[in-house]
């Protein structure tokens, strides 16, 4: 049956900021919705509050609204522009619920909006625990008993019932956020009392331990007719006990017979039935009892989820795209298998390749955070790798993770050492994989480690495999042939081959490309080869025959940026894409290469063709040597991905292959230090004072010259990985010491760290003579903390024009002193009135999006054309790319301001006393992701940016004020203002001693340290804990102070309530409460701001 | 390591690996089977006679052999092609490995070969004779072992039922499989290669199923006195199967209601006076997506054929055998329109060309287990003698909204028609 035709135009929610459990992938899935309702001619009204997603370019849909996901705020947007439908399941958990609210107070009905894609009975029967069991015991399967709480009371007596160890999962939260296991009852008194906290509906579920089954989970899709099919398998390498998020995970399944697979099938299929999913998709996780087969229904997900952007990739299957046009009325019959194009979507995929996706976790930004891998998601980011057996995808996967240790270590291992890591092996850490591995090359055995781990024994012995050849590797005496075929077939790593034979690298390629062992890549087309694919999406394989078809002409390819990670994020894949779009449509073959299944860029029709290789420099050479082969390179693009691609620039070069756009001796300009403060010089530009070491003696004599307090930090780095403001000797002895590696070839960088200077940063574009300058972005907290986490304001609101464009002429001439072609990237500080420059990357920065978004105009786009050879001035004038005249420094007066907001994990992580680690920012890099507000004004803009951050600052009620001595002068006029709006001021000590002289009335409370009185009145923490307290402002002191403050903290990020740090963000949060209280927001679409941007521009230019 | 081996396609080429199962010569023809669970199911369906199967999962083995899930009495697969073997089975219900199951039956093996080239390759020239040769058998020059190949005898033409069928006939009763009471129906099915888990899908249901051997009478199969007559999958040419055919007429003039599955189709097929022909590759899965005409549902089957029958995809038309008056394609492949199923309209009989009966594959299609009941029931009280008092409009929302639509354009003829006689 064909689609619906009474439908007109859709509002799709999207997911708003990356968080862990909610990333990268809902772009993705969202990118997908909107091009198919384009695609169907309907009138598409998206919201996101995400800036860095591809959803949110203007083209992809009508309206763009770039606001905060909240009910009140859709509302306003349903109210605008009266959309016939809303289709939430695209956008995660935030879609979701957001939707059920809209529903539950009314709005859809008021307005007269259907929900497409899910209807909330549905909804409400999937996630709803208890009634899910229902479904799943009228399906005639089994789920794990439990119990409902909404009670502590309740909880202890459940357990009683129950016993230990014990699952706790809040309802209706993402990516199991304050889930955990019990394994007494002090565990599960802490747990449930967050997890009370959490759920929005104050609802825990308990349940019987599972821990150690097998674990599955089936992708499926459900059409108006009833027609089902089973998208894809997966299977955790890790048994239950560790979130699927953070396990390995394995598709198709493989340790299953059909029997087995068939029972799953079916129990998927009632459920989805029972439950109402009827036009879209949803995935149903099992766990199976691996001594019986016992099968118990873990849980479902009634919306495109990140295991659906998974099974999307590893199979070909669009998901988000065949869920969306289901959504619309059309059948599985009558969707077209793109890849295929001859047969349709109603069939299940079969693949002949084996997926292994690894996750990428974070926990070196956060030290004193507890390793141990639990039912809550941890993991910032993941790596997916394909090939034509387990071992092989395994260790792709593994270097894809392109981090330190990722990669097996086949050393040889100590036999008293085999106890031990059998023994540390029984906790799942983000070790547990390398134990185990390396365990059994101790000698231990594959039934040690699966009465230690539950592994699967297929599993163990496919790790006993590689720990075989590894031996083989080391004994052939030589790399022959055989040797090396063997090898590769296993995934084996030229470096890996080379450390094992104790050959470099280079040598191991050598002989093996001389011996004719070369990859072959083979298609994903959704049917095991039979039928003929269209879509060009490739792996590399060890094996006979190369699929790689003849092009006409030469490609340019684009390497990704690899797994998302603190610091590297969507922000890199969005210029990605963007490259990659613009290319193609000036007529380029494009080739991407990525390994993240999360992201845009590995969609299979964003380039001409997709490799889904791992960076690594072996693998992005073979890809090159492919495409060189089928017909021709014209160049790679190393600067979009970030620092992954930009690190192979040099080695890339010397293999002979041209790099598109800046070149790696440019590069190397800007990333070297001497060099660098040449081109400085010459611009008559200057830097904090620094210096290099290599020692603590050479730390020492720098830190003395230019004074404390210094910023320390190791070379060649992102997201400030290891940055530290040192402020004395001790400490930077201490920081030597512990947290660097030292070595000539890893030498610190010390900085004379500037105190309450004016942070900027810059993107422009350089094409050899002009510059276009992208954006200014101003940054409300000072130098000192991470940009990346730092909010920061376009266009600047406290720079005069004499500010503006001195920075313009500094970034002109780095630009030009570097040799940029395309994207650089400039970090200032202004303190008293002095301007320095912080550091350049000569490469599409983090702030990319956020500055086309904010400024409309495309900038990674441009620099992609750049890099072929087009001019600034072509793109202005022939291109129409790049505005006609006028740039990001000189925007009008009355152009919308835009405050891009960090989205931080703290609440996900656990110290090992099981409470959440601290909230302080620093100069080292700890967010996920980011918002945008935008507004006429920077307070509505700044208020905006904190709701769609989850972080809604109050209108009213009471507000707790600490500050170290230094800030006490410069809070009072803020602090005055909110007591004067009528808020309740709390405080303690010393600050509510300066508030009264003041003549603010602050409400004393017992400090941390005090702890409680006598006569039972808590502490602060206690008040927040309690909830009653609405926003806590807390900038850190030495000493006593600080652990007071951390636990503050704590207990606010614990609860989910602002909790401001420093002083700049408090006065631009007073401001922001300030017009909360005085002006209704109003919603505009980014299309809205562009119309009314290019009007006054032109304005302007009249008047010129 | 194990011993070089070679699989050698008629057409010259040639994939080199290493044994795996029983050392020696293996002939037949080559076919792949997409199903990525399944393969105890696989190589123990009659079906396979003769043929070598190609598996394009690349892990077979994971979970061993139990002796729950075989689909018949030994292995029938000529020989197996596979790209990595399990090393160590893993399952809570696995009795022993794969491979010495393979090598304990003789099934001669081969690993290590790039089993998506030779599906390609297959795909893209048809499925062909081969042989398996490892050992000493794979010392031989490449021309000695083509010219092996090309003395064994083609699929088109060959006459095997017969070959695999039991000799003695057998009674599956429904109270082994779970039904309580008296058995509702008696049916007699001809073993053509019969998957044990047909009768028991029956059994499931309360009928009772008098397995008869392929070279069955009339007399036998009146003898047991059923309600309905059952015809099972089988390999071969159903070119070659006029006995049977001749069977099923007699049974048709009889009145007695007839269901059929894969070979039984074909053989309904013929009865009814179609033809049959050769596909390219034929349809060898468990996610093969066909529509239900009756009711527009999709359902994903479990397929296992070369040949197909050769009716007009539209509508009811007249079965040149005119005494059984009309017929209809009640369900086709979506992926290339082939006929997946017969239903006569006068007279009751239907027959499916895939396989409902799963094992291994989806459940979705076991509904015509019942329908053959419905079949038995209509008949016994004398309400329809035939399938075409069905509720064809309601059941048929699809067709009947889908205005101007017009006959269903065959999409991707390249398997279907190539090889049409």
């Amino acid at each position: 049956m064909p689609k619906r035709t009474d439908l007109k135009s859709v509002l799709v929610i999207g997911s708003g900021p990356i968080v862990i459990g909610q990333a990268a992938e809902f772009d993705y899935s969202g990118t997908q919705a909107l091009r198919v309702l384009k695609e169907e001619g309907l009138r598409v009204i998206l919201v996101n509050s995400n800036p860095a997603t591809i959803m949110t370019d203007p083209e992809f849909a009508d309206a763009t609204y770039i606001e905060p996901i909240t009910p009140e705020v859709v509302e306003k947007i349903i109210a605008k522009e009266r959309p016939d439908a809303v289709l939430p399941t695209l956008g995660g958990q935030t879609a979701l619920n957001t939707a059920i609210a809209l529903d539950k107070n009314g709005v859809l009905e008021k307005y007269n909006v259907e929900l497409i894609g899910a209807n909330i009975a549905a909804i409400e029967l999937g996630e709803d625990r208890e009634k899910f069991k229902g479904v799943v015991e009228r399906c005639g399967a089994e789920s794990a008993r439990s119990h409902i709480i909404h009670t502590m009371d309740e909880a202890l007596k459940a357990a009683e019932d129950l016993g230990y160890p014990m699952v706790v999962r809040p309802s209706f939260t993402m990516g199991g956020l304050g889930s955990g296991l019990a394994y007494n009852e002090d565990d599960l008194r802490r747990i449930v009392g967050q997890g009370l906290q959490y759920s929005p509906t104050s609802e825990v579920l308990l349940e019987e331990s599972i821990l150690g089954w097998k674990e599955y989970e089936l992708e499926m899709m459900r059409d108006k007719n009833d027609n089902v099919v089973v998208v894809c398998s997966i299977e955790n390498f890790d048994p239950v006990g560790v979130h699927t998020g953070d396990s390995i995970t394995v598709a198709p399944a493989l340790t299953l017979t059909d029997r087995e697979y068939q029972r799953l099938r079916d129990i998927s299929i009632a459920v989805i039935r029972e439950v109402g999913v009827d036009t879209g998709g949803c995935n149903i996780q099992f766990a199976i009892d691996p001594a019986t087969g016992r099968v118990v229904v873990i849980e479902m997900n009634p919306r495109v989820s990140r295991s659906s952007a998974l099974a999307s990739k590893a199979t070909g299957f669009a998901i988000a795209k065949i869920a969306t046009k289901l959504s619309l009325g059309y059948t599985l019959d009558e969707i077209p298998n793109d890849i295929t194009q001859k047969t349709p979507a109603s069939f299940e995929p079969t693949l002949d390749y084996v997926v292994v996706k690894v996750p990428r976790f974070a926990f070196e930004k956060f030290p004193a955070a507890d390793n141990t891998l639990t039912t809550t998601m941890k993991s910032v980011g993941e790596a997916m790798a394909m090939g034509r057996n387990f071992t092989e995808a395994l260790q792709k996967a593994l270097r894809s993770l392109e981090q330190k240790g990722s990669q097996l270590d086949f050393s040889s291992v100590p036999e008293w050492e085999v106890p031990e890591l059998i023994e540390k092996a029984k906790r799942p850490t983000t070790e547990r994989l390398h134990q185990v591995q390396r365990a059994l090359l101790g000698g231990a055995s594959v039934e040690d480690l699966f009465e230690a781990t539950k592994i699967d024994p297929w599993f163990l012995d496919q790790l006993q495999l590689l720990n075989e050849i590894s031996r083989e590797i080391r004994q052939a005496g030589a790399l022959t042939a055989d040797m090396l075929k063997r090898a590769k077939r296993h995934g084996f790593s030229d470096e890996q081959i080379g450390a094992l034979t104790h050959n470099s690298e280079a040598v191991v390629r050598g002989v093996r490309q001389a011996l004719g062992i070369r990859p072959v890549y083979k298609t994903v087309d959704t049917c095991a080869a039979e039928f003929a694919a269209y879509t060009p999406y490739h792996y590399s394989a060890y094996d006979e025959e190369d699929e790689v078809a003849l092009h006409s002409k030469p490609s340019i390819l684009i390497l990704g940026s690899g797994p998302n990670r603190i610091g590297q994020g969507i922000e890199f894949d969005y210029s990605c894409v963007h490259a990659s779009m613009a290319l193609r449509k000036a007529g380029y073959e494009t080739v991407m290469v990525n390994c993240n299944p999360e992201t845009v860029s590995t969609d299979y029709d964003i380039s001409t063709r997709l490799y889904f290789e791992p960076l690594t420099l072996e693998d992005v050479l073979e890809v090159i040597a492919a495409e060189e082969r089928t017909g021709g390179v014209m160049g790679v693009f190393v600067q979009l991905g970030g620092q992954t691609p930009l690190k192979l620039a040099q080695q890339l070069a010397d293999a002979g292959v041209p790099i598109l756009g800046t070149s790696p001796e440019a590069i190397d300009l800007a990333e070297h230090r001497g060099a660098f403060s040449r081109v400085l010089d010459k611009a008559g530009l200057i830097s904090p004072k620094n210096g290099t070491a290599v020692s603590f003696e050479d730390a020492k004599k720098i830190a003395d010259e230019i004074g404390y307090p210094v910023l320390v930090r190791p070379s060649y780095v992102l997201g400030g990985r290891g940055m530290e403001i040192v402020y004395d000797e001790p400490n930077l002895s201490r920081y030597i010491a512990n947290a660097t590696e030292i070595t000539p070839d890893h030498p610190v960088l010390i900085d004379r760290f500037l105190e309450d200077a004016v942070e900027i940063d810059v993107d422009a574009l350089f094409d050899g003579t002009d510059m276009y300058l992208g954006g200014i972005m101003e940054h409300i907290e000072e130098a000192g903390i991470h940009s990346g986490d730092s909010a920061c304001v376009l266009p600047p609101i406290t720079l005069g024009t004499n500010v503006l464009e001195r920075v313009r002429t500094a970034t002109r001439a780095i630009a030009e002193g570097v040799g940029v072609r395309g994207l650089i990237n400039i970090q200032f500080a202004l303190a008293s009135d002095v301007l320095y420059v912080l550091e350049a990357n000569p490469r599409a920065s983090r702030t990319v999006p956020f500055v086309s978004k904010a400024t409309g105009v495309q900038m990674a786009k441009a620099a992609a054309l750049i890099g072929t050879g087009v001019t600034i001035g072509q793109l202005r004038s022939a291109y129409k790319m790049l505005p006609e005249v006028g740039d990001g420094s000189t925007l009008p007066l009355d152009a919308p301001v835009s405050v891009k907001e960090a989205v931080l994990p703290f609440s996900r992580f656990r110290t090992l006393e099981g409470k959440v680690v601290d909230s302080l920012l620093g100069p080292e890099m700890r967010s996920t992701g980011e918002v945008m507000g935008i507004d006429k004004h920077f307070d509505t803009a700044f208020a905006k940016s904190q709701a769609a951050a989850n972080n809604a600052l109050p209108t009213e009620g009471k507000i707790f004020v600490s500050v170290a001595n230094r800030d006490k002068r410069s809070v009072i006029m803020g602090v005055k203002r909110l007591s004067d709006l009528g808020f309740e001021i709390v405080s303690t000590g010393g600050t509510a001693d300066v508030l009264r002289r003041n003549g603010i009335q602050a409400t004393p409370v017992r400090k941390v340290a005090e702890g409680s009185s006598a006569e039972g009145e808590g502490t602060i923490a206690d008040l927040v804990i309690a909830g009653e307290i609405d926003m806590v402002f807390n900038t850190p002191s030495g000493g006593e102070a600080r652990s007071d403050g951390y636990e503050l903290r704590a207990a606010a990020t614990s609860i989910g309530i602002p909790c401001i740090t420093t002083v700049a963000e408090f006065n631009a949060a007073v401001q922001a409460i300030e017009a909360m209280r005085t002006y209704e927001w109003s919603v505009t679409s980014l299309q809205e701001h562009a119309a009314s941007l290019a009007e006054s521009q032109k304005a302007a230019l009249q008047r010129a | 390591m194990s011993a070089p081996a070679a699989l050698v396609l008629e057409d010259g080429r040639i994939f080199r690996g290493s044994s795996y199962g029983a050392t020696g010569t293996a002939l037949g023809e080559a076919v792949f089977a997409t199903g990525m669970t399944g393969y105890q199911e696989t190589i123990t369906d009659p079906s396979y006679a003769h043929q070598l199967v190609v598996q394009t999962a690349p892990h077979i083995g994971n979970t061993g052999v139990n002796s729950e899930d075989a689909e018949s009495r030994r292995i029938w697969v000529a020989g197996y092609i596979v790209r990595d073997a399990a090393r160590r089975p893993s399952n809570w219900r696995s009795e022993r490995s794969l491979d010495d199951e393979l090598v304990e039956q003789g099934i001669v093996g081969i690993q290590g070969v790039d089993t998506r080239a030779i599906t390609r390759h297959l795909r893209e020239h048809k499925t062909m004779r081969a042989g398996i040769f490892s050992g000493e058998a794979a010392q031989a020059t490449d021309k000695e072992l083509v010219d092996a190949v090309l003395a064994s005898a083609p699929m088109e033409g060959s006459r095997l039922a017969e070959e695999v069928s039991v000799d003695e006939a057998y009674v599956v009763e429904p109270k082994d499989h779970g039904w309580e009471g008296d058995p509702r129906f008696t049916i007699a099915a001809i073993d053509l290669g019969i998957k044990a888990m047909t009768p028991v899908r029956f059994a499931e249901r309360g009928v009772r199923v008098h397995v008869l051997p392929a070279t069955a009478t009339l007399a036998d199969v009146k003898a047991v006195n059923p309600d309905g007559f059952f015809m099972s999958n089988g390999p071969g040419d159903p070119a070659t199967a006029d006995a049977q055919v001749k069977l099923l007429r007699s049974v048709l003039d009889e009145k007695l209601p007839y269901f059929g599955i894969c070979f039984g189709n074909q053989i309904l097929g013929r009865a009814l006076g179609f033809g049959t022909y050769k596909l390219r590759y034929g349809h060898r899965g468990i996610n093969q997506p066909v529509m239900d005409r009756r009711t527009g549902k999709v359902e994903i089957t479990s397929q296992n054929h070369g040949f197909a029958v050769d009716a007009p995809l539209d509508g009811a038309t007249q079965a040149p055998e005119e005494r059984y008056g009309r017929v209809e394609v009640s369900h086709v492949s979506l992926n290339d329109d082939v006929v997946e199923g017969l239903a006569c309209l006068d007279i009751p009989a239907f027959s499916v060309q895939y396989h409902p009966e799963a094992a291994a594959g989806p459940h979705d299609a076991a509904y015509l287990f019942d329908r053959f009941i419905e079949l038995m029931e209509g008949t016994r009280d004398g309400r329809t003698a035939n399938l075409s008092k069905e509720p064809v409009d309601a059941a048929h929302p699809a067709q009947a909204d889908n205005t101007g639509a017009g006959p269903a354009t065959p999409k991707n003829s390249d398997n279907k028609t190539e090889d049409k006689k």
